[in-house]
């Protein structure tokens, strides 16, 4: 298959294309990239692509649009079957996808919520955010990754978004690493996949990211 | 060996609903168990402890939850008959991406049509209902179902919210027939079906139950 035949419209910090473009590393499948800027000006091709949203990712196969981030990376593993990022039972699927939709209510909003705070409201932020990656810690057991000895769907979905967590961490003042340790192990032991470490941005970006969002929304 | 299939549930809920649709769809036997949602049972709280929601599925003491995941988990064990999700991943994405946008709006947008205190909200959560409504209405199309000639995944997602038409017509003052006729038709050819007659509350018990809670909010 040809590169022109897979779009993805990106944006380079948003953990959500970060993804689609581990998914798509991790089936060894190649792809056009084009980087949108979310913030200055959308382009017609992402307005009309998803028309819904408005928002990336959107992967374009063979100019026809799909949209939201864990439908792309399940459809990515069911068009490209190997190695497969879902389990194969039934169950274990349910499962995988249970804690999928988990991590899609708590870990981004979740986080943004601190930085977003003022006050009080901070530490009621933190304290429900280090409660969640509790919770997901729980989850992951003794296990290496969320999807056993490889990376799984749960493990795509959420590694991203930690690329995001120097920033919670600067703002609520205080470290992963101390609070779940088992949790930044995790982090850690993805991070030494060449096609985590390749498709995510460093977390200084993403904090200068930060920044400029809470002037947007009136905070500095 | 039998399969031994237990839903724990509400009767008004149509999540709960969707669950029922898609068990009747196959064909299955199964135990319900009523919730009180103001009291609930160990069972809930021991088979769904991340969330403590319903609906539950509980498949020979293995529990599933979210329930559209339980929906999918059903279509894959038993998939002897009935499929609801295609066998094609673009169009498996496109139909997990519409069910997924019946949950991201219409259950929020028409919560403040019915319980909200303020005529704004409430005039705000009609405008969004019907649009999402219209929207809905145009990815169906000409087609008999949401799964094209066969009811399948989406239609699941969205049918059970039509014995709550009722209420929000009678509480936002609007009718949803004049605003999306194809969809209101769309909904009786649904209720042909056996799976979905048998699995839909009443809409006056509905509009009765829903009566209750606001008085029990205050706001009627």
């Amino acid at each position: 298959m040809s590169k022109q035949e897979l779009l993805l419209l990106d944006c380079g910090v948003s953990p959500f294309c970060g993804r689609v473009r581990i998914a798509l590393a991790e089936k060894g499948v190649e792809y056009e990239s084009k980087e949108e800027n979310v913030l200055g000006g959308k382009s017609e091709l992402l307005l009309s692509s998803n028309p819904v949203y408005k928002k990336v990712p959107v992967l374009l196969h063979n100019g026809k649009p799909l949209c939201e981030s864990s439908i792309l990376v399940q459809y990515i593993d069911e068009a490209w079957p190997s190695p497969p990022l879902l389990p194969t039972s039934p169950y274990e699927r349910a499962q995988a996808r249970f804690w999928g939709d988990f991590i899609e209510k708590k870990v981004f909003d979740g986080g943004s919520k601190i930085w977003k705070s003022k006050g009080e409201e901070i530490e009621v932020a933190k304290k429900e955010f280090i409660e969640t990656l509790k919770q997901l810690e729980g989850t992951l057991g003794d296990k290496d990754f969320f999807g056993g000895e490889n990376l799984g769907f749960v493990d795509i979905l959420l590694i991203p978004l930690t690329t995001w967590f120097y920033a919670y961490e600067k703002f609520g003042d205080f470290k992963v690493e101390e609070e779940c340790p088992k949790f930044s192990t995790w982090v850690k032991r993805c991070k030494q996949r060449e096609n985590v470490v390749k498709a995510l941005p460093e977390p200084e970006v993403v904090y200068e990211v930060v920044l400029m969002l809470r002037k947007m929304h009136g905070f500095e | 060996m039998a399969d031994e299939i237990a839903l724990l549930s509400t009767w008004p809920s149509m999540f709960g609903m969707r669950v029922r649709v898609a068990l009747a769809e196959k064909g299955l036997k199964y135990e319900y168990r009523e919730e009180d949602l103001r009291n609930k049972s160990p069972l809930l709280l021991l088979m769904n402890p991340v969330h403590k929601k319903i609906p539950v599925l509980i498949h020979n003491g293995k529990p599933i939850s979210e329930s559209m995941i339980i929906v999918e988990y059903i279509d894959e064990v038993w998939n002897h008959k009935s499929p609801l999700l295609p066998t094609d991943p673009f169009q498996r994405a496109q139909a997990r991406f519409w069910a997924d946008y019946v949950d991201k709006k219409l259950y929020d947008t028409a919560k403040k049509i019915i319980w909200s205190t303020k005529g704004e909200e409430q005039e705000t959560g009609k405008k969004e209902f019907i649009e999402c409504l219209k929207l809905l209405e145009g990815e169906l199309g000409d087609d008999p179902y949401f799964g094209g000639e066969n009811f399948g995944f989406v239609d699941v997602s969205l049918v059970t919210f039509s014995c709550w038409f009722h209420t929000f017509e009678s509480y936002g003052n609007f009718s949803i027939e004049t605003e999306c006729p194809k969809l209101v038709a769309w909904t009786k050819r649904c209720l042909e079906k056996e799976s979905v007659s048998s699995s839909l509350a009443d809409p006056h018990k509905i509009h009765d139950f829903a009566s209750g809670v606001r008085k029990r909010l205050g706001i009627e």
